[in-house]
């Protein structure tokens, strides 16, 4: 099966997120670069299929060139190809993000190369979480799409996709080629080898740039919400804090 | 100006609580311009739809649309944008549940215009011009937006918007619908098991008993899920411990797990890192167990125990079973 896989660069934001003096961005002169969890698990699940019953996994991102970094750790997981939508680092919408992606699918069926059986997205980006890229490039290339899904089989000549709804496990049948966006917990990523990443640091990744489209929704910018806690009340250090803090699942009426 | 809003039911057809919050906001942004919200349920049958409990909140017009059995999300935005025209809607919005986001997604590709997910508030303030907040980082981060579009979709994230009915509680009409489905339409739908989960949810648990890396390893937990037993909840984890596999990711709170609703999340050994907030800052109180007396987690806590874990839950453990 020939798999792409659409992963986005995103500051790794720890304890606290910092808002440049603009308010334009995420302040990231202290932080490094990662992809969501979901995408993470997007790659798995590919590299996983492959492993299975054959065929390549391309890794591809629409990104500014520091983005090859993430392809690169992909590929350290598995993934065979890697492209870069190149981008001069400002940010797009998702309808501009879905149509350079489905031009580039569409670009490498044109180009004579098995064309993809499986496209695979996150649910949803981690930054700006707008939960409709993948459903818009399905849109675009005319394809089945399915979405949240935490579980995936295979079933004669197409998969079968499964999610939780309010405590009811749902399932969809798709036929190839399919769209998927897939959440973490779908399976458990493994950590890169150290053959896989210096097959990484060596591989050649593909780039070409599209181009960016205005579009609605317009940011006009960012903040941090306002902090409704203030600091904790210091209950006590160690063992010594023990009866206060029964005393405090009593008040709050949690104890049997 | 009509705001059209999906409504998902839950139990016994009542309209689903993150519904009736998102109803909650098309109201007001329907109002922003002077006009009405009406409700789009997905029903084939007209006799069990909340209709009272609708008219409460400002409905008068509930739209019943007959697109398949089930739940197939392009027939679902197809019945929407057929709706649109037909009842000259200007916006649609549902909550940014799997469903709601998903529909309006498809509705947002089907029309061709932006879908703003996520939103906590939003206004005209003229025609095809929308103001509005929305959360980036799974609410982390606010983001403030202009949305312009001949039609306004958004999502709303329901748990930071409360629900409230209307000033005025009025009477509503129910209309059927059946738009024309495109072939493709009903392709991809949704096949329900009739097993339901079992055991504590996590994301509606009263005591949530929280547990990251510092617990140490796979073997921690037992004391923990011992005291979430005795406090009649649940465990709950973070991120670093699913991705060790020392428990499974249906426990993982946070932006890419489960949102809690708890009253009390005893934070065990946990960083408190945003997304992992982003899953419990809607809990009533939260409790941190840290060494670490200038872990993040304790600038988001209302209470805060400094000390090792290992030590204090199992002496809290002993304690509690001591009163009883
Ligand atoms: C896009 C994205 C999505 C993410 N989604 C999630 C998510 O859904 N959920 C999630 O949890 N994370 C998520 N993460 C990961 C998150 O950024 C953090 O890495 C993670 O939450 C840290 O887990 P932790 O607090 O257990 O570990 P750490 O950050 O390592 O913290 C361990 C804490 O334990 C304390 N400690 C150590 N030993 C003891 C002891 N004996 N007793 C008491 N305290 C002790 C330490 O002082 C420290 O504060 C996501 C990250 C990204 C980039
Ligand atoms: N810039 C990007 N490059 C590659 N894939 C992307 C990009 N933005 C979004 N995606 C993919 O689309 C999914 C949904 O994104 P979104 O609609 O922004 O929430 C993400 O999880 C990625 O798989």
């Amino acid at each position: 099966m020939e798999i792409a896989v659409f992963v986005k660069r995103v500051p790794m934001v720890g304890g606290k997120v910092v808002v440049t003096a603009d308010g334009q961005d995420v302040d990231t002169r202290m932080s490094g670069f990662t992809v969501s969890p979901h995408e993470e698990c997007a790659v798995e699940e590919a590299v996983q299929i492959v492993e299975r019953e054959g065929g390549s996994v391309t890794v591809v991102t629409l990104g500014p060139p520091e983005a090859a970094e993430q392809l690169r750790e992909m590929l350290a997981l598995g993934a065979q190809q890697a492209l870069l939508l190149e981008t001069d680092g400002r940010e797009w919408g998702p309808i501009a993000t879905a149509a350079a992606i489905a031009g580039a699918v569409t670009r490498r069926a044109d180009g004579g190369e098995a064309p993809y059986d499986l496209l695979l997205f996150g649910n949803e980006s981690a930054d700006t979480g707008g939960f409709q890229v993948g459903i818009r490039v399905a849109h675009a290339l005319g394809l089945p799409v399915a979405t949240g899904i935490k579980r995936l089989e295979r079933t004669d000549g197409g998969l079968r996709a499964g999610r939780e709804y309010r405590g009811v496990q749902e399932s969809y049948d798709l036929p190839l080629p399919a769209v998927l966006s897939v959440k973490e917990g779908i399976n458990l990523p493994r950590y890169p080898s150290l053959p896989g990443r210096l097959r990484a640091k060596r591989a050649k990744i593909g780039s070409y740039q599209p181009q960016w489209q205005a579009e609605g929704l317009r940011k006009v910018g960012l903040r941090v919400p306002q902090e409704a806690r203030k600091r904790a009340e210091v209950l006590g250090t160690g063992t010594d804090a023990v009866p206060a803090l029964v005393a405090l699942l009593d008040e709050l009426g949690v104890l049997p | 100006m009509t705001v059209l809003c999906l409504i998902e039911q839950g139990d016994g057809g009542a309209a689903a609580d993150a519904s009736l919050r998102a109803l909650t906001l098309a109201r007001t942004l329907a109002e922003s311009a002077g006009g009405e919200v009406a409700a789009v349920l997905f029903a084939g049958d007209t006799a069990d739809l909340p209709v009272s409990e609708l008219a409460a909140f400002g409905v008068r017009d509930i739209y019943a649309v007959q697109a398949g059995d089930g739940y197939a999300p392009a027939a679902w935005a197809r019945g929407l944008a057929e709706l649109v025209v037909a009842a000259a809607a200007a916006g649609v919005a549902a909550a940014a549940t799997d469903r709601g986001s998903e529909v309006l997604a498809h509705l947002g590709a089907i029309t061709g215009q932006p879908v703003a997910a996520n939103c906590i508030a939003a206004r005209w303030s003229s025609p095809g011009d929308c103001e509005l907040v929305r959360h980036r980082w799974a609410g982390s981060l606010l983001e403030d937006a202009v949305l312009e579009a001949t039609l306004t979709l958004l999502t709303v994230a329901s748990d930071a918007v409360p629900a409230q009915p209307a000033g005025q509680p009025g009477s509503a009409v129910v209309h059927s619908f059946s738009p024309d489905l495109a072939g493709t339409d009903l392709q991809v739908h949704a096949t329900e098991s009739a097993e339901r989960g079992t055991g504590v949810s996590l994301a509606t648990a009263r005591v949530v008993v929280g547990g990251g890396r510092g617990v140490g390893g796979p073997e921690g937990f037992e004391v923990l899920e011992e005291l979430a037993g005795l406090l009649g909840g649940t465990l709950g984890v973070s991120r670093v411990v699913t991705s060790q596999g020392w428990r499974p990711h249906r426990q993982q709170v946070g932006q890419t797990g489960t949102k809690i609703s708890a009253e009390l999340y005893l934070a065990c050994g946990i960083s408190g890192a945003i997304q992992h907030m982003a899953g419990c800052l809607t809990a009533k109180h939260i409790v941190a167990v840290n060494t670490d007396p200038d872990a993040p987690i304790i600038a988001h806590a209302d209470y805060a125990v400094i000390g090792d874990l290992s030590q204090v839950i199992p002496a809290l453990v002993a304690a509690i079973r001591e009163r009883a």
